[in-house]
C-alpha cells in the first residue's frame, strides 16, 4: 500500500477530486495548508504599504491505495491540478506499513 | 426666540445621523486590525458613546457653550441647566437642547477617532477614563475657541464651518500624542499587521460618509439654501477624495485598492468639514481630490518617522483637516456664505493667514493638551495593556470574547 500526498492549488481541488472519481478512488483527506515553495508566497499592499506574505494557502490530498495504482493516481493529479504557472504544488509517494478500516477491522489490502 | 419647525428637524436628524457615524468608525477601524483585536476595537467606539456623552452633559458642553469668555465657558449650562436659554451669541432657531444634543455626537465622534491611533494596545478601561478627561480638556476648550461666537478663534476671524480644526486637526494631533505617550505596537514595522476584514472597513466608510451629510449639512444648524450646498459640497468631496486617492495609489503601487478607496472618501469627507459651507460644489470636488491625495502620501510618512499611528489618524484626519482647513482661504466664496471671501473671490490671502492660524494653534494646543491627559492616564491607572495582553488579543484577555467562533476542535462545556 502507498499513501500518496499532494499540494495543489485551492481551486484546482474540483478538477482533481473529478479526474480521481474516473480512475476509480473511493475516498480522500483534503487539509488546508499554507506553505511556500518557488512561488515564495505573494504581496499584499495596504494603504500604500507593502506586506510580503510568505506562506500562500494550499491544499493538501491525501489517497492511500494498492501499490500497484499508485502511479496512475500521481498521474492524474498531476494532470488535473496543473495550470503551467508556478505554485501548482508537489506530490510524493510512501510506504505505508499497515492499514485497518475501523468498522469492519478489514487489515492491509482489503482495507484500502 | 423663534423656534423653525423645518430647522430644527433637521438639526435633530443631523444629530442622530452624527452619533451613527461613530459605529461606522468602529466597523471602519474594527476591519482594519487583526481578528483578534477586533472586539477591543468595537467596545471603545462603542463605550465611548456612552461615556463622553454624558461628560458632556455633566459639564464638556458648558464649557464649551457657557457664557461669556473668549477661553472657556463657565458652568451656567452644567448638567444641562437652562435647558431653553440660548447659546450666547447664537441666534438660533433650534430649541438649544437641540444644538447641544448636536454638538455632544461631535464630542463622541472625535473623542472615538483616537482609538485609531491606539489600536491593539489600550486598556479598556484606562482609554475610557482618557477618553472623558480628553473631552473635557482637549475638546471642549477648542470648541469653545472656534465654535462658540465668544471664542477667540471665531473672533479671530478663523472659518471652520463644521470642525477642519476641532474635529480633524484636533483628533490628527491629539492621535500623534497619544501614539508617542502609547509607543508602537510590538513588532512593528517589521511584522505585517494586515487588515483581518476589508468588508467591514468598507461598510464602515459607507456608514460615516452617510453619516457625514448630518455632520457638514446639520452645520448650517438650519435647514435651507446653506444646508443644501454643504451636503452636496460633502458628498462631492467625498467622490473627489475616493479617485484622487486611488488613482495615485495605482500609480503609485500599481493596484487601485478597496481599502485605498475607502480612505480616500473619508479623506475627502474630512478635507471639506471645514469648508463646506463656505465654497461652492466645484471647490469643494478639487477640496476633496486634494485631501485624497495628501492622504495617500501622508500614511507613508509613519514609515520613515517611525510611529505607530496605526490606523492612520493623523494621515487621514490631520493632514486632511489642513487641507480643508487651509482651502477654506483660497476657495471661500461670498455667492455661497457672505461671511467667507478666500483667494478665488478676491478676496487676497487675509483670510488664509487667519485659517493658517487656526492650524497652528489647534494642532499646539491638541498635541500639547493631549501629551498631558495622556501622560497622567499612563502613569496612574495606566493606558497601555500588558505584553501578553497584547500577544493573546484584547478580545480573549480584555473581554473575555471572541469576533469569530468556528467551531473546531474541543468542546465547549458551560461553566454553571
Amino acid at each position: 500500500m502507498r499513501l500518496v500526498t499532494a499540494i495543489i492549488k485551492p481551486f484546482t481541488l474540483d478538477l482533481v477530486r473529478g479526474a480521481l472519481n474516473q480512475t476509480g478512488v473511493h475516498g480522500m483527506t483534503v487539509t488546508e495548508v499554507s506553505g511556500f515553495g518557488r512561488q515564495k508566497g505573494h504581496t499584499e499592499i495596504y494603504r500604500g504599504a507593502e506586506y510580503d506574505v510568505s506562506f500562500s494557502p494550499k491544499l493538501r490530498i491525501e489517497i492511500v491505495v494498492d501499490d500497484a495504482d499508485a502511479e496512475a493516481v500521481v498521474h492524474t493529479i498531476a494532470t488535473a491540478a496543473r495550470t503551467g504557472s508556478i505554485g501548482d504544488g508537489k506530490i510524493w509517494v510512501t510506504r505505508i506499513e499497515a492499514l485497518l478500516r475501523v468498522r469492519t477491522g478489514e487489515r492491509d489490502g482489503d482495507a484500502v | 426666540m423663534h423656534i423653525d419647525t423645518g430647522d430644527t428637524c433637521w438639526v435633530l436628524i443631523s444629530a442622530a445621523l452624527v452619533l451613527f457615524m461613530t459605529p461606522g468608525l468602529a466597523f471602519f477601524y474594527g476591519g482594519m486590525v487583526r481578528s483578534k483585536h477586533v472586539l477591543g476595537m468595537l467596545a471603545q467606539n462603542f463605550a465611548v458613546i456612552a461615556v463622553v456623552s454624558i461628560v458632556w452633559l455633566l459639564i464638556a458642553y458648558t464649557v464649551a457653550f457657557g457664557h461669556q469668555n473668549s477661553l472657556i465657558g463657565d458652568l451656567h449650562f452644567a448638567g444641562f441647566a437652562h435647558p431653553r436659554e440660548p447659546v450666547p451669541g447664537l441666534n438660533l432657531t433650534v430649541p438649544p437642547l437641540a444644538f447641544a444634543a448636536f454638538q455632544m455626537m461631535f464630542a463622541v465622534i472625535t473623542a472615538a477617532l483616537l482609538t485609531g491611533a491606539g489600536a491593539d494596545r489600550m486598556r479598556f478601561g484606562g482609554f475610557l477614563v482618557f477618553a472623558a478627561l480628553w473631552a473635557l480638556i482637549v475638546y471642549a476648550p477648542l470648541a469653545h475657541w472656534v465654535f462658540s461666537p465668544t471664542g477667540w478663534l471665531a473672533h479671530q476671524g478663523l472659518l471652520d464651518f463644521a470642525g477642519g480644526t476641532v474635529v480633524e486637526i484636533n483628533a490628527g494631533a491629539s492621535a500623534l500624542a497619544l501614539v508617542l505617550v502609547l509607543g508602537n505596537r510590538r513588532g512593528w514595522p517589521q511584522e505585517a499587521m494586515a487588515p483581518h476584514s476589508l468588508p467591514l472597513t468598507l461598510l464602515g466608510a459607507g456608514i460615516l460618509w452617510f453619516g457625514w451629510f448630518g455632520f457638514n449639512a446639520g452645520s448650517a444648524l438650519a435647514s435651507g439654501d446653506l444646508s443644501a450646498q454643504a451636503l452636496i459640497g460633502t458628498h462631492l468631496a467625498g467622490c473627489g477624495g475616493l479617485l484622487g486617492w486611488i488613482l495615485f495609489e495605482k500609480k503609485v503601487t500599481g493596484h487601485a485598492t478597496t481599502l485605498g478607496a475607502a480612505s480616500g472618501a473619508v479623506a475627502g469627507l474630512v478635507a471639506i468639514t471645514p469648508a463646506a459651507g463656505f465654497v461652492n460644489s466645484l471647490g469643494a470636488v478639487v477640496i476633496g481630490f486634494l485631501g485624497g491625495v495628501a492622504g495617500l502620501y501622508a500614511v507613508r510618512l509613519k514609515f520613515r518617522l517611525r510611529y505607530d499611528d496605526s490606523l492612520d489618524v493623523v494621515a487621514v484626519h490631520g493632514i486632511g483637516g489642513v487641507v480643508g482647513t487651509l482651502a477654506v482661504g483660497i476657495f471661500a466664496t461670498r455667492t455661497v456664505n457672505p461671511v467667507g471671501r478666500g483667494l478665488i473671490d478676491g478676496g487676497g490671502v487675509t483670510l488664509l493667514g487667519k485659517q493658517a492660524l487656526g492650524v497652528v494653534v489647534a494642532a499646539t494646543f491638541a498635541f500639547t493638551a493631549t501629551w498631558l491627559v495622556a501622560q497622567a492616564v499612563q502613569r496612574t491607572i495606566g493606558l497601555r495593556v500588558t505584553p501578553d495582553v497584547e500577544l493573546q488579543g484584547l478580545d480573549m484577555a480584555i473581554h473575555a470574547e471572541t469576533a469569530y467562533e468556528h467551531g473546531g476542535f474541543g468542546a465547549t462545556t458551560r461553566n454553571a
